[in-house]
């Protein structure tokens, strides 16, 4: 019991991800409002945005921000510096998640335009009577 | 005995195919449309009548039309076996369409257009199942004659002509990707091939149990040759105008299903493998049980051509019995019969029609007294039944003969007294309806004014009979096909 | 070796979507030959890429010069050629379906929806290019949305299917993201070749079974693999007629190349990717969702979502003959994923000339069909037997190996699906064609003279159907060549 309380002490950071990805995960599918799903969607990308920096980070590491010539001599010690690529890559995963959450909320305004509400049961309950 | 490459097997397959456009083109010029119909067929013709002496010393031409599989082309082969049903195939096409001309135009029918084209189709992928070099090959124009023939069963477009559409295509495109596919691949990944090979492929590659399986699966696949249990699309198809039932129905598919088995006993699965794993008596069985069931079945229908279908159901059993049989007199018989059968049924479907084209009337129980009003068409009705139930001077009779000496010699006592048993059905299933065409009074004032078809119709069936007449004398070209084909 | 041809055959659509967007805002006419020009010369290219690749080897292209591993890898081998000549083809052929439909439904956006189309097409051929996991991502988020933006311009319940799938498909993405993530901390590296060469180290671990886990569901969630195809139904009926010709016959199909890219690139004889225990279960999945879909398919009455759930049922045909995990059944799959296409776009195409006439595809609307569109309806009898499995029609080739992989593997779940779905096709298309030609006639029209006016589709859609009807043939006919100079390359040995 110890060792696994332990467990996740050291890893904490990683548990609160999982966390949040199972509470974006159940408000994508187990809500019945478009706007709590975009919503859980958001939660979900954001928890693996901050997994992926996780990854990257290291004890008492600085930014990567090197001199040139440091770096080509071998003098920089990379114990002391945070991985650079993951940010580099999530900064692309956030451009994509706007993306799509521009998209979806678009989308959303022409359904609420067409049907003056944006639950999904009472939107179907519509479509069925047209 | 090279096999000489030449396109005209291909020329013979292609011309009809081909010659389904001009057919559709010539849409509002009946006239035009039924020349070229005719002229399609003459080229038909004479292309494989020239292939024939070639086969006849002995050569096979082959003509590769794409790889598709490894060790599988699309091929094309002509050899004796094929040589006969192609023969028999496209000279009764020549028939048939001058047929058609008569009925179609004197009952007026509708989509004519696609019923020639239809039909064009079908004669070329019959010629393909003929030619085909391999199993795949087979298979594949196996298929397009089962679509092809798809819209001339539900030519009519009515309710019934609709579910009998769908039952002809459940029972045959069920088997054949449900059944043969599934054999064929099992072939293919035990044998690493599928050609066609005298003797056969699978010769020690293959345990009894899974030859038995491929039997089975094997006959039944091929469903077009009517083994019950899965014959019912036959009866059904019936529904179909009367050149359709006589050709297709007669002919050119139900023998398509035959010859499909006889190749793949004769050439997949091989006779001595067969014979070695002692599986000639189930062959022979299953085909035993359709004959005198269809034959009894047959007795008690009382439309004409529904009468017929159960006939052919019969005989067609009769030939997979002579290539089940496994010695070579029998096998004889069933290859004989195939072609005999096919002069013989034709007469009488057409026969059928032409009584149908002049008094309108389908069933037997109607036909009292009108062999007096049509005589041609009852003599060459009588002369085609007496070529299927297999009495002389008729070239049933030698087909027959050859099926009972093989079973004769084969000391298959079952075997004697089904085939003793089933002429004798056949016998009583045809003589009724002469002996009320000739014999029995037709009711008053019934029958007035009916006089023979047209020309159209009755030239047809009486060449049909005379060469169902002609085939016992002079038997000699096709008794040597079937001898090379068999090896003997 | 080094090349930058393959990048112009992505570049031509995807510079030409901005120039649309910017030309096409005030004149409509120039939408039409830029689109086409740019697709056109794309084809081209893909020939010439794929006529060097099997001369030449593998093109690669690296890029801002950064050198992988650390830089992304644009890589073109022999398959990937041949996925991109299709994605370039087939979004050719479509396109000129697509003009008369976008014109129609969507008179003053045509340049913005040509503006997505094109950029998925970019998208979709950088999928199929990419050497990087992440930068597979990337693309896999530039296809799906603009798909959902496609998707989403459809009449009816259209934004609602959009919605739906932009749920769907950022779960799938997400799972695929978080799978990548895993690889990097076991790995180090996002370069798939250099993955595959760390995996061996990594066997059995569990980091490694949920990396790839997570990798495998995220891909199938995007090709609609059953259980996970709910979104794709709807999405894909209430999708714009120019849409749906292009997402319908493309989208799931690479995807699958890609989960195939991947397993054979993480396959080697030191590392079994695919365990027995796996591969029986997805197998079974595989051949449940055959015949759950071709049921389902079954139950339909409208054209178009009845050709959906057969999409799904040969997703299940692909992924299942993929994990059959032999020779025979790969190459199926990679020649079924080429027949797929063309066969699911011969069908749409006859759908929407079908639609763009009648304006409905519910079945009481196809009956006597045969005689105002004739030759629309018998190109689509072509793709109709293409479907079935009839030869020489390539749909039945590509079904041969499938089966012979099936027997191979001694998975008899999977041949027996096969087959069933086969027969359920049949039954499916002969119902349109029964309905289509042999409705029942009026008594006027009951004798040999009897006429209708036809009303054909308009040439833009009747021509590449006719073209597609033809492909699916030709393409049939040379299965041979196809096999052996391009797929048999391409798959190891020991598979």
């Amino acid at each position: 019991m110890e060792s696994i309380l332990d467990h996740v002490i050291a890893k904490y950071n990683y548990w609160i991800y999982v966390v949040l990805m199972m509470i974006g995960f159940y408000a994508m599918i187990g809500k019945r409002n478009l706007v709590k799903k975009l919503l859980g969607m958001n939660i979900f990308q954001t928890a693996i945005i901050l997994f992926f920096i996780s990854t990257g980070a290291k004890k008492g590491g600085s930014i990567p921000i090197l001199d040139k010539y440091a770096a080509l001599q071998g003098q920089v010690d990379v114990n002391q510096v945070v991985n650079p690529l993951p940010h580099v890559l999530m900064l692309t995963a956030i451009v994509v998640g706007v993306s799509v959450t521009g998209v979806a909320l678009a989308v959303m305004q022409r359904i609420y335009r067409k049907y003056g509400t944006l639950e999904e049961d009472e939107i179907l309950h519509k479509i069925e009577n047209e | 005995m090279t096999p000489i490459v030449s396109i005209w097997p291909l020329a013979a397959i292609l011309v009809s195919l081909l010659g389904a456009l001009p057919i559709i083109l010539a849409n509002r010029q009946p006239n035009l449309r039924e020349s070229w119909t005719i002229l399609i067929a003459l080229v038909k013709l004479m292309i494989v009548a020239s292939l024939l002496p070639g086969v006849l010393e002995g050569n096979s031409y082959v003509f590769t039309i794409a790889q598709v599989i490894p060790g599988v082309p699309i091929e094309l082969r002509v050899d004796a076996l094929g040589m006969i049903f192609a023969l028999v195939a496209s000279s009764l096409w020549l028939f048939t369409s001058i047929y058609s001309i008569g009925y179609m135009r004197a009952l007026d029918e509708h989509a004519q257009t696609r019923y020639y084209a239809s039909f064009a189709v079908a004669i070329s992928a019959t010629l393909g199942v003929a030619f085909a070099g391999n199993l795949l090959t087979m298979y594949l124009f196996y298929e397009m004659l089962s679509l092809s023939t798809y819209p001339l069963v539900t030519h009519e477009q009515n309710a019934e002509a609709r579910s009998s559409g769908r039952k002809y295509l459940t029972y045959i495109l069920g088997t054949s990707i449900g059944l043969a596919l599934p054999a064929m691949m099992i072939t293919y990944s035990v044998a690493g091939t599928l050609d066609f090979t005298s003797g056969g492929i699978l010769a020690g590659k293959a345990s009894p149990e899974l030859l038995a399986l491929l039997v089975v699966l094997f006959l039944f696949g091929f469903a077009k040759a009517g083994l019950m249990p899965f014959h019912g699309w036959l009866p059904a198809a019936m529904v179909a105008p009367t050149p359709v039932s006589s050709f297709l129905h007669g002919v050119a598919v139900v023998k398509a299903g035959v010859f499909s088995i006889f190749r793949i006993i004769f050439d997949i699965l091989g006779p001595e493998t067969l014979q070695s794993a002692d599986l000639g008596s189930l062959i022979t069985y299953i085909a035993s049980v359709t004959l005198l069931i269809a034959s009894m079945v047959a007795l008690t229908q009382d439309s004409l051509k529904r009468r017929l279908a159960y006939s052919t159901i019969g005989q067609l059993a009769y030939m997979v019995l002579g290539a089940g049989m496994l010695s070579a007199t029998g096998m004889l018989g069933g290859v004989m019969h195939l072609a005999m059968h096919a002069f013989g049924k034709i007469t009488l479907f057409f026969c059928a029609g032409a009584i149908y084209v002049a008094s309108k009337k389908k069933n037997i129980s109607q036909m009292d007294g009108l062999g007096r009003r049509m005589p041609i068409t009852y003599l060459a009705f009588f002369l085609g039944s007496l070529s299927i139930i297999g009495m002389p001077p008729l070239g049933g009779f030698i087909s027959k003969w050859n099926l009972l000496i093989g079973a004769v010699e084969g000391d298959q006592l079952v075997l004697i007294v089904v085939l003793l048993i089933s002429s004798l059905l056949n016998a009583a299933y045809f003589f009724p309806i002469i002996y009320r065409g000739f014999f029995v009074p037709a009711t008053d004032g019934e029958g007035d004014g009916i006089k023979e078809a047209p020309l159209f119709c009755l030239i047809p069936l009486s060449v049909t009979a005379l060469v169902s007449l002609a085939l016992f004398f002079y038997p000699d070209t096709l008794l040597k096909l079937a001898r090379m084909a068999l090896g003997i | 070796m080094k090349s930058n041809l393959h990048m112009y055959v992505m570049a031509a659509p995807l510079l030409t979507a901005f120039l649309v967007n910017i030309f096409g805002r005030n004149n409509r006419k120039v939408i039409a030959p830029m689109v086409l020009g740019a697709l056109g010369l794309s084809s081209l290219l893909a020939i010439a890429v794929l006529k060097r690749t099997l001369m030449l080897g593998d093109l690669s292209y690296t890029a801002g010069a950064w050198t992988p591993p650390w830089g992304i890898e644009l890589l073109v081998d022999p398959l990937s050629a041949l996925m991109l000549l299709l994605i370039a083809a087939v979004s050719f052929i479509a396109t000129f379906a697509a003009l008369p439909c976008v014109k129609r439904d969507l008179e003053d956006r045509q340049h913005l929806f040509f503006t997505l189309y094109l950029i998925l097409i970019a998208g979709l051929m950088g999928l199929v290019l990419t050497a990087d996991a992440f930068n597979l991502y990337v693309m896999l988020e530039i296809t799906s949305i603009t798909t959902y933006g496609l998707i989403a311009l459809g009449r009816g319940r259209a934004p609602l299917s959009s919605f739906n799938y932009i749920i769907m498909g950022s779960v799938a993405a997400s799972f695929y993201l978080l799978g990548v993530g895993y690889l990097y901390l076991l790995t180090g590296t996002l370069n798939m070749a250099d993955i595959a060469r760390y995996l061996p180290a990594l066997q059995g671990t569990a980091a490694l079974s949920t990396a790839l886990a997570f990798i495998l569901i995220g891909l199938w969630i995007k090709m609609a693999f059953f259980p996970l195809h709910g979104w794709l139904p709807r999405a894909y009926t209430d999708a714009p007629d120019g849409a749906g010709v292009l997402i319908a016959p493309l989208m799931t199909k690479v995807t699958i190349y890609l989960m195939v890219r991947l397993m054979l690139t993480f396959q080697s004889p030191t590392f079994p990717l695919i365990s027995m225990d796996v591969r029986t279960l997805v197998i079974w999945a595989a051949a449940i969702g055959i015949v759950c879909a071709s049921s389902l398919a079954l139950a339909q009455r409208n054209l178009k979502q009845m050709l959906t759930y057969i999409i799904i049922a040969e997703v299940g045909y692909m992924v299942g003959g993929a994990w059959l995990a032999n020779d025979q059944g790969m190459t199926g799959t990679l020649l079924h994923i080429v027949n797929d296409a063309l066969m699911t776009l011969c069908l749409f195409l006859a759908a929407v000339a079908i639609a763009y006439r009648t304006g409905s595809l519910h079945f009481d609307n196809l009956k006597g069909l045969y005689r105002r569109m004739p030759w629309t309806m018998a190109f689509f009898t072509i793709g109709a037997f293409a479907m079935i499995g009839v030869p020489p029609t390539c749909g039945f080739y590509s079904k041969w190996y499938l089966l012979l992989g099936g027997i191979e593997a001694g998975q008899w779940e999977f041949v027996v699906a096969l087959i069933f779905s086969s027969l359920v096709n049949a039954v499916l298309f002969f119902r349109i064609i029964e309905l289509a030609y042999f409705g029942s006639l009026q008594d006027s029209e009951h004798h040999a003279h009897a006429s209708a006016e036809p009303q054909e589709a308009p040439w833009w859609i009747l021509s590449p159907l006719a073209l597609t009807a033809v492909l699916l043939i030709v393409v049939g006919l040379s299965t041979g060549p196809l096999v052996n100079n391009i797929i048999r390359l391409m798959i190891p040995v020991g598979f």
